[in-house]
Order: C-alpha cells, then structure tokens, then sequence
C-alpha cells in the first residue's frame, strides 16, 4: 500500500506541481493518476521512489516512511516504467531487462533465465533479446520498458504514461495485456496517463487531478462516470459517459431467443427470408447473409461482419453494442468459448439497463 | 630521392619519438580529463571554472611553454619529459570540456530510467554516461590528436628531437627533401592517430551500428 499523506511539492522556481495531496493505492491494486499535461502526475510518481523530494507532508509504503530509506536500494524494489520508455541505447533488450537483477547482485545466469522469461511474459520473442533498443519497433521499446521493470519482481510498480507513445491498436493490445498479467501477479500499481479512456478501461481506481497539483476526485471509475463531483472531473471524463458506464454493470440472464444458422457451402431454405446468421462448424459466429442477395451456396464473400459479438454475461456496454451493431438488429450472444448461444433485441437490453439503474437506485449506491 | 633513401632509419627514428611524444600526452591527458570533466559536468560552476581556465590554458604558445616547462617542475633544459607535461596540459585543456559535453548527452529520459532504477552516482558514470559519451569523447580526441602531432614539431627549438628536425633542417639549408619528407611524416602520423581513435570508438559502440527497425 503507498499512502500520501498532505503532501506538497513546489520546486525551486516557486511553480506548486502538487498540492496538499492524499490519497492511497491499495496492495495489489492499479490507481490510475490521470489529468491534463502538466497537472503534477509525473512529479507525484517520482515523489514515491524520492526521485524528487516532497516539500512537505509524508509518503508511506506499507506503513514505512519513504524519507527514512535509502534511495538506491529502495528504487531497486520498485518497478519503474519511464515515459517514452527510456532504454538504454546502449545495451541489448536482455541487459536492459537484467539491469536490476543486475544491480541487487544475482549472477549472469540467473539473470539471464529471468529476462528471458519476463521477455516472453511481455509478449516478445526470444529472437529479439539480442538487439538495441533503436532496432525495435515504438511498441516493442514500450514492452521492454515494462519488462524492463517487471524483472526483478517488485511488488509495487510506477507507470509513467507507459503506452502513449505508440497507436491506438497497438496501445489497446498493450492494455489488454497488461491487465492480464496483472491478474496473474497483483502488483500495487501506480499508473499514471492523461488519457481518461485509458485510465477508466485500466484503473481499480482513478485519482483525476487538476493544473496545480489538486485531487479532484479518487474513485471506482463505475463511479466517476456515474458521478463526477465537479464540471472539471464531469467535463474531462468528456461525452458518452452514460453509455461508457454501462461497461462496469454485468448482464443479468435474460431470455436469448434461438436464431436458425447457415453454415458456408449451404443454401438458405427460404430464399425471400430476412438477415440469416452464418456459423462455422464449431457454431461460432462468421457474419450475416440476406438469402435474397444470394445466387447460390453462402460463400465467405457474401458475409456481412458488421455485427460485434458479445459474451453471456458480459458487460451491458457489450451486449447493448451487440443489438445495435448488428445489421438484423439482433444481437448475437456466445458462450465463453465462442459458440452461438442465441440473440437479443436492443429494446430488450435497454429494458434490462432500465432494471439495472431501478435496483441501483434501490440499493442507493449509483443515481 | 636519393636524400630519403639515404636518410631512412634517421626519419623513422625521429617519427618513432614523434609518435610517443605526442600520443603518450593524449592518453595521459584522456585519464586526467576523464575525472575532472566527469566533475565539471555534475557542478554548474565548476564547468564554467574549468572550461574557462582550460581556454586559457590553451591560449599560452607552445614554445613558451615548452620553455617554461624546466622552471615549473625542475626537469633538465633538454628532457623530453618537459614536451610530454606540456603536450598533456593542451590535452586536458582541449578534453576537459568535451569529456563534460559527452557525459552530459546522455538523454534526459535514458539518465531518469536510471536513476529510477537505483543506479548510484558512480555506477551510472561507469555503466550508463561514459559509454554513452563515447562518441562525444572521441571526437574531441581526434582534435586533440592531430593538434599534438602539430605543435610537438615546434619541441625542435628546445632540442627535443621528432620530425620538427627536419623541417628546421630544411629551412636553414633551403633544401626542399626533408621539409617535403617532415610534412608528410607528420601527416601520415595525424592519419593513423585519426584512425586508431575511430577504429577504436566503433568497437565501443556497437549499438550504433546496427541500423534501425
Ligand atoms: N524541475 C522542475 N522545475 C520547475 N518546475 C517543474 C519541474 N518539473 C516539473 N515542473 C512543473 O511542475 C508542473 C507539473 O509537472 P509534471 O511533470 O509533474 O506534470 P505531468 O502531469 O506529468 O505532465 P505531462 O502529462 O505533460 O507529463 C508543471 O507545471 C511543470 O512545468
Ligand atoms: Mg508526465
């Protein structure tokens, strides 16, 4: 657990970066800093491993007094992954990410083992461990940042906007798997952005600050769409927020209705009929088909993909964007491994959005 | 002709003293330069101290110093030990500020990463800076490197023999050989100088070329 205690920076030439924060970020859990360029996001990360030193107030982990520890030796126990990555030009991606196992003094081997591994973990091939840093891709640095970070495995980890430098696929492939090594190692994670999608799809919780180093607002991000305590927080958590939050409620079961399937190479029966839905032999969903636009057999070209795919019991958000993305209008909804289970009408997930709030509002924890 | 053939082993000798009087310096002058430009670059002052002083210091004409040189340290008149000190004080005069410059190119972003990695003061010099600097480095040691094999030809004057001898020889008699032959010896010594740095830069820093992704 890192707590800030009323802590203040102001650095020599009177600019305040942080002002009277406190806040805490939970073991084993992502706290999510995000505001505007400027606001004191990096100056706050960098007061927990002393890389900058508070002006006033206190920054305990796990109880302990960060300004009674050694600096060296306590960066060494904390993961930190810079913005813009911040490799060393001059050494390969595996002395990169053997540099803190390097520094606490395990031997070359061991060393060795373990940057290979975490390489892996992050997702990049072995083949690369030999190469400079200017020799990968901006995505590629990004991972390496992070396994860079990971290789000693610290219990806490300092993120500094570590997948903004790349484009939005590549960034949102980073996030998805980040997450899911963080479900396999539970790290405390101070992560810092200023993108509030990124904060909201990442954060356990999301700390929004403002230019002068304020905490606006600390909560769930369910909550912060739901009710941002101010315009600023209301107005940079920015538009679609109602819909945004649909994605932190669960779908309750609701009554599927069976949907009659084509498999490629087959003919529709009823040739004047409306949308069909087209399913490989597992029965997972390809796309849909308007017999009438048919001059014989489904092909895969004749497959309309518009349609997204939502998982049983997934987020409303999700079962919500099935209905309407769907050129038949009903939303198709699979089991876990990808296979058809039925479909549903936008009106009835909005009925069921419409339930979720009423029971909600009951149990007086959202509006 | 006829004068080179006959004057050989005179002239390599005579590069022979040349090549150590002016490459020896170099290499002291790097290790004093490495320390005090490591010291310039962490102090604000002390850079502005050091570099200007080392400006100074290179402004004295070399034949004074070298005449100087016997009063400074009590050396004989005619010890070539005098040419070496004098030839190491322009060296750390011209490096001192390089040596700084590349310690400080180090992206800002790179020196952060490893700071935030625990990387003490001394290991970061040694692991992350000098390397780093490498390339900095040696291009002021180039520039250091032909100016010695230049002003040690002056030593001739002092009665410190190199290939400054036989350009004094061939001015006084107005006979072109060896002024023609000095000339050239110098060259040829500027070029492998030149050469031994960059060959020696490039195995320092492999990471520079392997192309880009
Ligand atoms: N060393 C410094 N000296 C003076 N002012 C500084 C220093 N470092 C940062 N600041 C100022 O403190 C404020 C907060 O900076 P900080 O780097 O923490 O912002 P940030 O939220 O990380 O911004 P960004 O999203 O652009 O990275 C800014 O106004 C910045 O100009
Ligand atoms: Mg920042």
């Amino acid at each position: 657990m890192i707590r800030f205690d009323g802590v203040t920076k102001t650095y020599a030439d009177g600019t305040t970066a942080v002002d009277d924060l406190s806040l805490t970020a939970p073991t084993g859990k992502i706290t999510v800093l995000v505001g505007p360029s400027g606001c004191g996001k990096t100056t706050t990360l960098r007061m927990v491993n002393r890389m900058i030193e508070p002006t006033a107030g206190t920054i305990l982990i796990d109880g302990q007094d960060t300004a009674a520890m050694e600096p060296a030796a306590m960066r060494r126990g904390m993961g930190y992954v810079i913005q813009h990555a911040g490799l060393f030009p001059h050494r390969t991606v595996l002395d990169n990410i053997g540099t803190v196992p390097r520094l606490l003094g395990w031997d070359r081997r061991r060393t060795r083992e373990r940057s290979l591994d975490v390489l892996e973990r992050v997702g990049l091939s072995p083949d690369l461990a030999g190469r400079y840093p200017a020799q990968l891709s901006g995505g590629q640095q990004q991972r390496v940042g992070v396994a860079r970070a990971l290789a000693a495995d610290p219990p806490v980890m300092l993120m500094d906007e570590p997948f903004s430098a790349v484009d939005p696929v590549v960034r949102e492939q980073l996030q998805d798997e980040f997450l899911r090594l963080q479900a396999e190692l539970g790290k405390t994670i101070l992560f810092v952005t200023h993108d509030i999608d990124e904060a909201i799809k990442l954060g356990d919780q999301v700390a929004v600050m403002r230019v002068g180093g304020h905490l606006a607002q600390m909560a769930p991000p369910a909550r912060l769409l739901a009710r941002p305590v101010d315009d600023f927080v209301a107005d940079f958590v920015g538009r679609d927020r109602g819909y945004r939050a649909l994605g932190f409620r669960p779908t309750p079961k609701l009554p599927l209705r069976a949907e009659p399937t084509l498999v490629v190479g087959e003919s529709p029966s009823d040739m004047s009929g409306q949308w069909c839905l087209v399913v490989d032999d597992r029965r997972r969903p390809l796309g849909w088909v308007r017999p009438g636009d048919l001059r014989g057999p489904v092909t895969v070209a004749d497959l309309n993909r518009g349609g997204t795919v939502a998982v049983q019991g997934g987020s409303l958000r999700a079962t919500l964007d099935a209905a309407l993305s769907s050129p038949s209008g009903r939303g198709v909804i699979v089991d876990p491994t990808g296979a058809l289970v039925g479909t549903v009408l936008a009106p009835e997930v909005v009925a069921l959005v419409e339930e979720d709030r009423v029971t909600q509002a009951e149990a007086g924890s959202s509006p | 002709m006829s004068w080179l053939g006959g004057h050989l082993g005179e002239i390599f000798q005579l590069a022979w003293q040349h090549a150590w009087l002016a490459g020896l310096p170099l290499l002291v002058g790097l290790a004093i330069a490495l320390p005090l430009g490591w010291f310039a670059s962490r102090n604000t002052r002390a850079y502005v101290a050091l570099v200007t002083s080392a400006g100074l210091l290179y402004t004295i004409p070399s034949l004074a110093l070298f005449v100087l040189m016997p009063l400074i340290i009590g050396t004989r008149i005619l010890d070539p030990v005098n040419v070496v000190v004098a030839m190491t004080i322009y060296t750390v005069a011209l490096l001192v500020r390089v040596v700084a410059d590349g310690l400080q190119s180090v992206p800002d972003d790179v020196r952060s990463a490893a700071r935030a990695m625990g990387f003490g003061v001394v290991r970061r010099l040694v692991m992350v800076d000098l390397p780093l600097g490498v390339p900095v480095i040696a291009s002021g040691l180039r520039v250091a490197a032909v100016s010695n094999v230049s002003i040690v030809s002056v030593a001739s004057l002092i009665g410190t023999h190199q290939l400054g001898d036989l350009l004094v020889d061939g001015f006084n008699r107005a006979f072109a050989p060896p002024l023609v032959t000095g000339i050239v010896g110098c060259l040829l010594l500027a070029l492998l100088f030149d050469g031994v740095i960059v060959w020696g830069a490039r195995v320092l820093t492999p990471w520079l070329r392997g192309g880009t992704a």
